[in-house]
């Protein structure tokens, strides 16, 4: 790399600004001070007599010299032929910006803001809504016309939402078992009512944890993979294609999907169940001494089915919740990159947060009705 | 092979003995190329003759099985990563479809390569994108938008401006006229020529359009048989006797793309 030297000179009133070298941006901020400086007072020549290379932002560094100060008041001298076809192109492409400034914020447009968004809420609520009905629709076509129905689909994502959560969901559940039962064990033992832990852990697990956590889990990966896997065919246009090629999109994308949920959550909440209770009586054992058999007997006695169902019948409310939002999400994915990764990561904490709520209005509901 | 007269000329580009390989199937074998300063440099070939992949050796984004690629005299494939990086900030690059990063507006984009220039002030650097913005061909609104508010031509455009961030001394386009109606075309083949003139620019761009080539290449390289088969003006391309290469140059459509260079340049 050549070195560049800026040479500031007064002779007889006039500046004189003596470049030498290469200029380029590395070389821009020196350069636009000393040539603020030189045209702050009186008329500037520039001699480009030993320039060895000009970029364009140099260039443009000197053009715009000139154009700030009145254009007799600096003059550019010896400029070699490459330097001047420089000079020339950026001059004929100088940006002319647009002076349309972003106005302040009124209160009237903070009131439209919000007001705005409380309508977008209530958008994706009808929008939800809108795909389940369109669900329910394609399922009633599918009974109709049992061909049109994509079976292979159907076990793929249940062999990818259900088969491939178990590990996962049993470990989770498992761990909360253990969890709950030494937690238990340590106040219980406080009143000598040890025994008790067997139906802390059964009611817990079978009524809230085990498919609340299940939910939970099958939304983040879930919910997730939905989003990505539409979304990236809508970046790709591959669901325009589909149109076009006469394919229902929602009975080739959503119905397959969200089956498999609506299949599989409640067989991964049973396990989850499950595999809560094992961790729960494995810790029962190890910790208070209460025998497998001592759990089985008393978990038999003193846990109502209703605990059980309670557990489950919410199972099919969340697939539906978690399938429709990612789903939804998926076609809501723009053109580029950015609103996939929006997308996706949004519908993972609506699903959850929907989960969540489901699972509060059940509770009242189930409180109110007595089971 | 048409004798090189260029012996006097600054080689910027110099491949020799290139070898490109994936698994058993053989790209580029022996293949020489030279591309000398300041001059635009097609490189046409069908489809899967590996103009692309020549482009991305070059680059150093595919590491080829042998040879040597020497760019502005480094070696691209024993250069330490400090030479690389230097060399990087020498040439720009424009993908077939801009490449811009889908996150940054057209401005960010511009502004990324400009980034690792030390003491460059932020509001000279806003600005200087401005300016490539506007040598580009862009109108100056364009830089505040995403890449996804922008049309196919105004894209590549603004992957353009990118490349030309840091004034390179090689420009690489790869398919510059893909996928643009002919006016944005035309369009795009005189604004190469100008910057490569006004700018000094060495320009290597692979292409299958033969407007491109009669409009805007100084030298056309064909790559046929797994290497350079010949290279040379147009005129001395016209004359070349292989089968594909007159195939290429005098077919249907060469024909017509004569016709309308010829047209124009009666007027």
């Amino acid at each position: 790399m050549t070195i560049s030297q800026i040479d500031i000179r007064q002779t007889d009133g006039t500046t004189q600004v003596a470049l030498q070298g290469s200029f380029s941006l590395a070389t821009l901020t020196p350069l636009v001070r000393a040539l603020a400086q030189a045209t702050a007072n009186g008329p500037v020549t520039v001699n480009l007599a030993a320039v060895t290379r000009l970029d364009t932002s140099a260039a443009w560094a000197i053009i715009t010299a000139q154009t700030q100060t009145s254009a007799s008041n600096l003059t550019i001298e010896n400029p070699s032929e490459e330097t001047k076809t420089i000079l020339g192109a950026v001059s004929r492409a100088m940006p002319k910006p647009d002076t349309a400034r972003p106005k302040p914020l009124t209160l009237k447009d903070r009131l439209d803001r919000i007001g705005r968004t409380m309508a977008a809420s209530a958008t994706f609520m009808i929008e939800l809504l809108g795909y389940f009905g369109l669900f329910l629709d394609r399922i009633v076509r599918s009974i109709r016309h049992p061909s049109d129905f994509r079976f292979t689909a159907l076990v793929h994502h249940c062999h990818e939402v259900g088969v491939k959560a178990v590990p996962i969901v049993a470990l989770m559940s498992f761990l909360i078992g253990v969890v709950l039962a030494f937690q238990g064990s340590t106040q219980l033992r406080q009143f000598g009512a040890e025994v008790f832990v067997v139906d802390l852990i059964a009611v817990s697990i079978l009524r809230e944890l085990g498919i609340l956590l299940t939910a939970i889990i099958v939304a983040g990966r879930t919910a997730s993979a939905f989003t990505a896997a539409i979304g990236s065919m809508k970046m790709r246009e591959e669901i325009d294609a589909m149109r076009t090629l006469g394919i229902d999109v929602a009975g080739a994308l959503f119905v397959p999907r969200i089956l498999a949920l609506l299949l599989m959550l409640p067989i991964l909440g049973l396990i989850a169940n499950i595999a809560g209770l094992v961790g729960g009586g494995l810790m029962a054992w190890i910790d208070l001494g209460i025998s497998p058999g001592m759990f089985q007997t008393r978990l038999i006695e003193n846990t109502g089915i209703w605990h059980l169902l309670v557990g489950m019948i919410k199972a099919p409310f969340f697939a539906l919740i978690i399938g429709i939002v990612g789903c939804h999400a998926g076609m809501q994915v723009g053109s580029n990159a950015e609103s996939l990764g929006q997308k996706t990561s949004s519908s993972v904490v609506t699903a959850i947060f929907a989960v969540i709520v489901t699972d509060a209005i059940f509770s009242i509901f189930f409180a109110q009705v007595g089971v | 092979m048409i004798a090189p007269k260029h012996q006097d000329k600054d080689v910027v580009i110099r491949i020799r003995n290139l070898r490109n390989q994936f698994g058993s199937h053989i790209v580029h074998e022996d293949l020489d190329l030279d591309v000398y300063r300041g001059e635009v440099l097609g490189v046409v070939g069908g489809s899967g003759t590996g103009k692309s992949v020549l482009l991305r050796s070059i680059c150093g984004l595919q590491t080829p099985k042998a040879g040597e690629i020497d760019v502005l005299g480094t070696n691209v494939l024993t250069a330490s990563d400090d030479q690389r990086t230097a060399l990087e900030r020498r040439w720009g690059v424009m993908f077939q479809d801009g490449a811009l990063f889908s996150s940054l507006n057209v401005r960010e984009n511009i502004e990324v390569p400009m980034r690792h220039v030390e003491g460059l002030d932020p509001r000279l650097r806003a600005q200087m994108a401005d300016l490539k913005v506007s040598l580009a061909g862009l109108p100056y609104l364009a830089g505040d938008k995403f890449p996804s508010e922008l049309s196919g031509g105004m894209r590549k455009r603004a992957g353009l401006a990118r490349a030309l961030a840091l004034d390179p001394e090689i420009l690489f386009l790869d398919e510059p006229t893909a996928g643009l109606d002919p006016i944005g075309a035309s369009a795009f083949d005189i604004l190469i020529r100008q910057l490569s003139k006004s700018m000094g620019l060495t320009v290597f761009l692979v292409t299958h359009d033969l407007d491109t080539l009669h409009a805007t290449c100084d030298r056309v390289a064909v790559l046929a048989e797994r290497k350079v088969l010949v290279s040379g003006t147009m005129q001395e391309l016209l004359d070349v006797d292989h089968p594909w290469v007159h195939e290429y140059f005098h077919g249907p459509r060469a024909r017509a793309a004569m016709d309308a260079i010829a047209a124009m340049k009666g007027e």
